[in-house]
């Protein structure tokens, strides 16, 4: 094992040090609540001269993510971070980053959206820009955010990729608690990332190169093509990174993490935080002989449809835990994408959706333990009575 | 204007333009309802009409006037209207 030594750390303070350790040519954001300790320990780690990046304090979110775009068109390595409205101030610019192709890193800490203004746990404001064109990581607790963070900047920086990537955490739930985070070595981390070293750079004076030109009819539609193969690239790339960096420093990940799935009837689908929620109530399940599991996607966009769907094939009977409304009136976002790919799937497990957590609702191993009460009751009756349950909601 | 438009493999990505000054390749000359014509006894070379044309679509030759330049003049007028001495006539297509 690579890593060195065990550190108490929140989910911010984590972030802050995975971007210490990547020492980003350019950081420019906007502190907001419950990203604020990323923004507040990463400039500390300026202001006392531990990193010699270019810290630009703006003056909202969506001067950030402009300074952002400019910055990694110029040829920098960049970074921010933010949260829920934060990240809705940055709208316009967030879809620029991802169709100029700029291969920049943003730890989001997930918040609700207002409004009512809410400060708490959500996935409401990524869940938003699922179709913004950027990777979307979503992690489970600190350590997964620490080295997801690093990870990113070889995901986004791919040369078949080149995108860039929202590595999301659960506003306060990992954001602001404490857990024993194993650090990785410096030198190693920055071997790992490597050189930054764009194409056609914007201060390359000697092959200039005009960015964000207008594009009409004639090619729009063409750079759009190009995004969505770039995604799909993404799906056959991340795996090398994710391949390199297990090599390295001896943590695996993947698309989904499955958790007692094999040979399970009744699962659970979450992502985040959750799936810690979810693993202890799946591990008292087991005790008692109902074969319960878990399925957590880690990676949002792209959509790992396959290994999903190949995931879930022998589950008799699945929930779908989305921690945003999509207010499509046909249930959360997770559940619908998770529906449609099982569209061209042989087996069909039932499926069921709830609605949970919005705006930080806490949620209890008793509320899973209802939903899988339902599973077992949906595979008794086999038939989904309510596809779209609100767990946790005062009825 | 017809010239073959390329595939997305072809083209660089994030809509970046890697070549220096392809502006002129665009021709926007089609663009035009109305032509402008110079009367060569009127003209005066002041240039009003290189400094204030939107397109730079004025020629200059040896610090004169030396017409325009049809493939990116989209006819807007401008020189007609700003001519002193009213030597440019803006004639239907």
């Amino acid at each position: 094992m690579a890593k060195s030594k065990m550190i108490p750390f929140t989910g911010d303070q984590a972030v802050a040090y995975a971007m210490k350790q990547i020492e980003p040519d350019v950081v420019a954001a906007y502190p907001i609540t419950p990203q604020t300790e990323i923004v507040m320990n990463f400039s500390n780690y300026v202001a006392n001269g531990q990193v010699q990046t270019e810290m630009i304090p703006v003056e909202s979110e969506h001067s950030a993510m402009s300074a952002c775009v400019g910055a990694a068109a110029a040829g920098a390595r960049t970074m921010t971070a933010t949260s829920a409205n934060g990240l809705a101030l940055m709208w316009e610019i967030v879809y620029i980053a991802a169709s100029t192709r700029l291969p920049m890193v943003m730890p989001v800490v997930n918040r609700a959206l207002s409004g009512p203004i809410n400060i708490h746990c959500d996935h409401s404001d990524t869940m938003g820009a699922r179709d913004s064109g950027w990777i979307q990581i979503y992690c489970e607790n600190a350590q997964e955010v620490y080295e997801n963070t690093i990870l990113a900047v070889r995901i986004a920086e791919h040369k078949k990729i080149l995108l860039p990537v929202m590595v999301c955490q659960d506003g306060f739930i990992t954001s602001h608690g404490v857990e024993g985070v194993a650090l990785l070595d410096d030198k190693k981390v920055k071997d790992f990332i490597g050189e930054y070293n764009i194409e056609n750079p914007l201060l390359d004076v000697d092959n200039p190169v005009t960015y964000g030109p207008l594009d009409l009819q004639d090619y729009y539609f063409e750079h759009k093509r190009q995004q969505s193969e770039a995604m799909k690239n993404a799906l056959i790339a991340i795996p090398e990174v994710l391949n390199e960096f297990e090599k390295t420093f001896g943590t695996k990940y993947e698309f989904i993490e499955k958790y007692k799935l094999d040979d399970a009837e009744v699962a659970i689908v979450a992502m985040s935080s959750t799936a810690g929620t979810v693993k202890f109530v799946v591990d008292e399940l087991r005790q008692k002989g109902i074969k319960a599991g878990l399925l957590r996607p880690r990676i949002f966009r792209p959509f790992p449809k396959e290994k999903i769907v190949q995931a879930l094939k022998n589950i008799k009977a699945v929930a779908i835990l989305d921690r945003s409304e999509s207010f499509s009136a046909e249930g959360g976002p997770l559940y619908t994408e998770i529906k449609s790919g099982l569209y061209d799937s042989d087996i069909k497990p039932l499926v069921t959706n709830y609605i949970y957590g919005l705006g930080g609702r806490d949620i209890f191993p008793e509320d899973i333990k209802k939903v899988y009460k339902d599973l077992e009751e949906i595979l008794s009756k086999k038939k989904v009575i309510n596809p779209l349950n609100y767990l946790g909601s005062r009825e | 204007m017809a010239e073959k438009k390329k595939s997305w493999k072809e083209i660089p990505i994030g809509g970046k333009i890697t070549e220096a000054g392809n502006a002129e390749q665009y021709k926007t000359g089609s663009w035009r309802t109305f032509r402008p014509e110079k009367n060569e006894k009127k003209c005066i070379n002041c240039l009003f009409c290189w400094i204030y044309c939107p397109d730079s679509s004025i020629k200059v030759k040896d610090s004169k006037m030396d017409g325009f330049d049809y493939e990116h003049c989209k006819g807007c007028g401008i020189c007609a209207s700003i001519c002193p001495v009213k030597c440019i006539d803006m004639v239907k297509e």
